[in-house]
């Protein structure tokens, strides 16, 4: 096995891709060779591909259009109107914006950073950007608890002065801000890297201020890649559970986002809600893939122009 | 404009002071200080506290369940990750290009959903899992039924870390040993899967990673049954629920150094380009 590795490590090295090959371009690669004698082979392993993806991805997600429309579309609709639903879809949306806001101005302002300074400790930063990866929702929820809790020294003197954030919404929003720290970072590393520094560079000598160079030569070299990371931020914050479900202390109707509002239908035993409720989630986040496919073939092209 | 090169780089410089320390401060107390303080509280009554709250049976199976349940996961999702690259890399059939754009929604739907939507297919309600529980097989409310929460929310990792490795290959190699009369699974044991390792294990220690905290889909789609399926995500809310908070954060240790530690191995073995970079 070491010696395996090995030999992928020589080969696996050198064909670094300079930028993110497309599919387009595979569809090029000759495929004779290996017709004849592997035919019904190959047909073998299409099909059993096809039907795990199908049974894995495909086939629930309809399952779920399937019972969430199980009386018709009205009851649907009617599910989909009820206050506590809207409560529900609103905490989730306010919490996304924030978040969403919040992450991507640091995201673009440490993506700088980390690119373009040299300082002491930069690969260990590079490292703490990734850590939310790294911890389990439920585990960034009792972080949160520690550190704001109503017994915790800070979460104390806070609410001393009448300013609850574990289990209220302000918790909520830093557990979800907590879990979505790494996308934008993620995404404009490599894109700032591969840009190089000549044009701000250039933006500079001809007197043009920071703020300028920033607003008029690097955001527009990197909105589709910003466009990128925050699709993938608001995706994950509509989506938090577990973080969100330690610090709500899950008040219904006041401190139930979305994903909460489907737990506790499913458990309450009346799921039509919920199912209503994941109908919708899995609708947007059906949407925002569909979204970060073009935006991904818009970073292709914007990749292939410039130089 | 008369300015030397080295002013013009440091005043190019310049403008990140403030900004670096406005964003390390903002990722200091957003993620390290939390970590930080959860760590202490963990590991401050002292390790035998420490090994007694791990070693409690209830605690010790949830662990134990986690870790068992993420290396099967892995173990399928390795080759049919793989499989899956290679039928999207290497062969045209219809619907592939939708395939390939769908590959990425697990990252996209909410856990909570997922687990809603395995339910509807494979819970005891179901046609699936009428068929399945007539044979005798329980997936949903089990143990399987983590594994399928697990290889559901985990899909995209490794497809997506083997298709670019696939992708830029050079095909000449494989040619060449199938002249020599290599049959087409000795070439791609012999030829191509030594090229693809790297990446198949890139992929494979990020699913892990993510399938040692998973939560949402998990306690949907296998509920919380002590010494049956509770993992060790469930088990730490359990208990923080119930005011254990000692036995909560033990366990949350455990799982965030192993997390991180599969993390640093892989960025190491990154740096020193042994496994390319998924990102």
């Amino acid at each position: 096995m070491r010696a395996d590795e090995g030999d992928g490590a020589d080969a696996g090295a050198s064909p670094t891709e300079p930028d993110r090959p497309t599919l387009a371009r595979a569809v090029d690669l000759p495929l004779e060779g290996r017709d004849a004698p592997s035919s019904w082979g190959r047909r073998l392993l299409i099909g059993a591909v096809l039907l795990w993806f199908a049974a894995l991805i495909l086939i629930p997600g309809l399952a779920l259009a399937r019972q969430a429309f199980a009386g018709g579309a009205r009851p649907l609709i009617a599910a989909l109107a009820e206050p506590g639903v809207q409560r529900a879809f609103a905490m989730s949306l306010g919490i996304t914006l924030v978040a969403t806001l919040v992450n991507t101005v640091f995201g673009i302002a440490m993506a700088l950073v980390l690119v373009r300074q040299r300082f002491f400790g930069r690969s260990l930063v590079d490292g703490v950007v990734d850590m939310p990866f790294a911890v389990s929702p439920i585990v960034a929820g009792l972080m949160l608890i520690v550190l704001y809790g109503p017994d915790s020294a800070i979460g104390g003197w806070l609410e001393s002065r009448g300013f609850q954030v574990a289990y209220a919404l302000p918790g909520m929003i830093l557990a979800t801000m907590f879990v979505t720290v790494p996308f934008v970072v993620r995404e404009l590393v490599p894109i700032l890297r591969e840009m190089g520094e000549e044009y701000e560079q250039a933006a500079h000598t001809l007197g043009a201020g920071r703020w300028r160079t920033f607003r008029s030569v690097t955001l527009p070299s990197i909105r589709w890649g910003v466009a990128y990371g925050v699709t993938l931020t608001v995706a994950r914050c509509l989506g938090e559970f577990g973080a969100v479900l330690v610090v709500s202390g899950n008040v219904i109707g006041r401190t139930q986002t979305a994903t909460l509002y489907i737990a506790e239908g499913i458990e309450s035993f009346h799921p039509e809600g919920a199912y209503a409720a994941s109908l919708v989630l899995a609708a947007s986040s059906f949407l925002l893939l569909v979204g970060m496919d073009l935006l991904r073939a818009r970073l292709e092209r914007t990749r292939e122009v410039e130089p | 404009m008369a300015v030397v090169p080295a002013t013009l780089a440091r005043r190019a410089m310049q403008p990140a002071a403030a900004l670096r320390g406005a964003s390390l401060a903002y990722l200091g107390v957003m993620v390290v200080v939390p970590m930080l303080a959860m760590t202490w509280q963990a590991v401050e009554p002292g390790p035998r506290a420490f090994w007694a709250a791990v070693s409690e049976p209830y605690a010790w199976h949830a662990l134990k369940l986690t870790f068992v349940t993420a290396f099967i996961m892995v173990l399928v999702g390795a080759v049919t990750g793989t499989a899956t690259a290679w039928v999207l890399v290497r062969y045209e059939f219809p619907g592939r290009n939708l395939v390939n754009a769908l590959i990425d929604l697990p990252f996209a739907v909410p856990t909570v959903v997922t687990g809603v939507m395995l339910v509807a297919l494979y819970g005891p309600e179901s046609v699936v899992g009428a068929i399945a529980g007539k044979a005798g097989w329980k997936v949903i409310y089990d143990q399987p039924g983590i594994i399928l929460a697990l290889l559901f929310v985990t899909y995209p990792f490794v497809i997506r870390s083997v298709q670019p490795v696939l992708l830029s290959l050079d095909r000449a190699e494989e040619e060449a040993a199938a002249t020599l009369g290599a049959g087409p699974f000795t070439t791609f044991l012999r030829v191509t899967l030594p090229t693809l390792w790297p990446s198949i294990l890139t992929g494979s220690a990020l699913s892990f990673s993510r399938a040692l905290g998973e939560y949402g889909s998990v306690v949907m789609v296998a509920g919380n049954q002590p010494l049956l399926t509770k993992t060790a995500p469930i088990y730490v809310f359990g208990e923080i629920e119930s005011g254990n908070r000692h036995g909560a954060l033990a366990v949350s240790a455990v799982l965030l150094a192993s997390s991180l530690l599969i993390l640093v191995v892989l960025n190491a073995l990154q740096r020193r380009g042994e496994v390319r970079d998924a990102s």
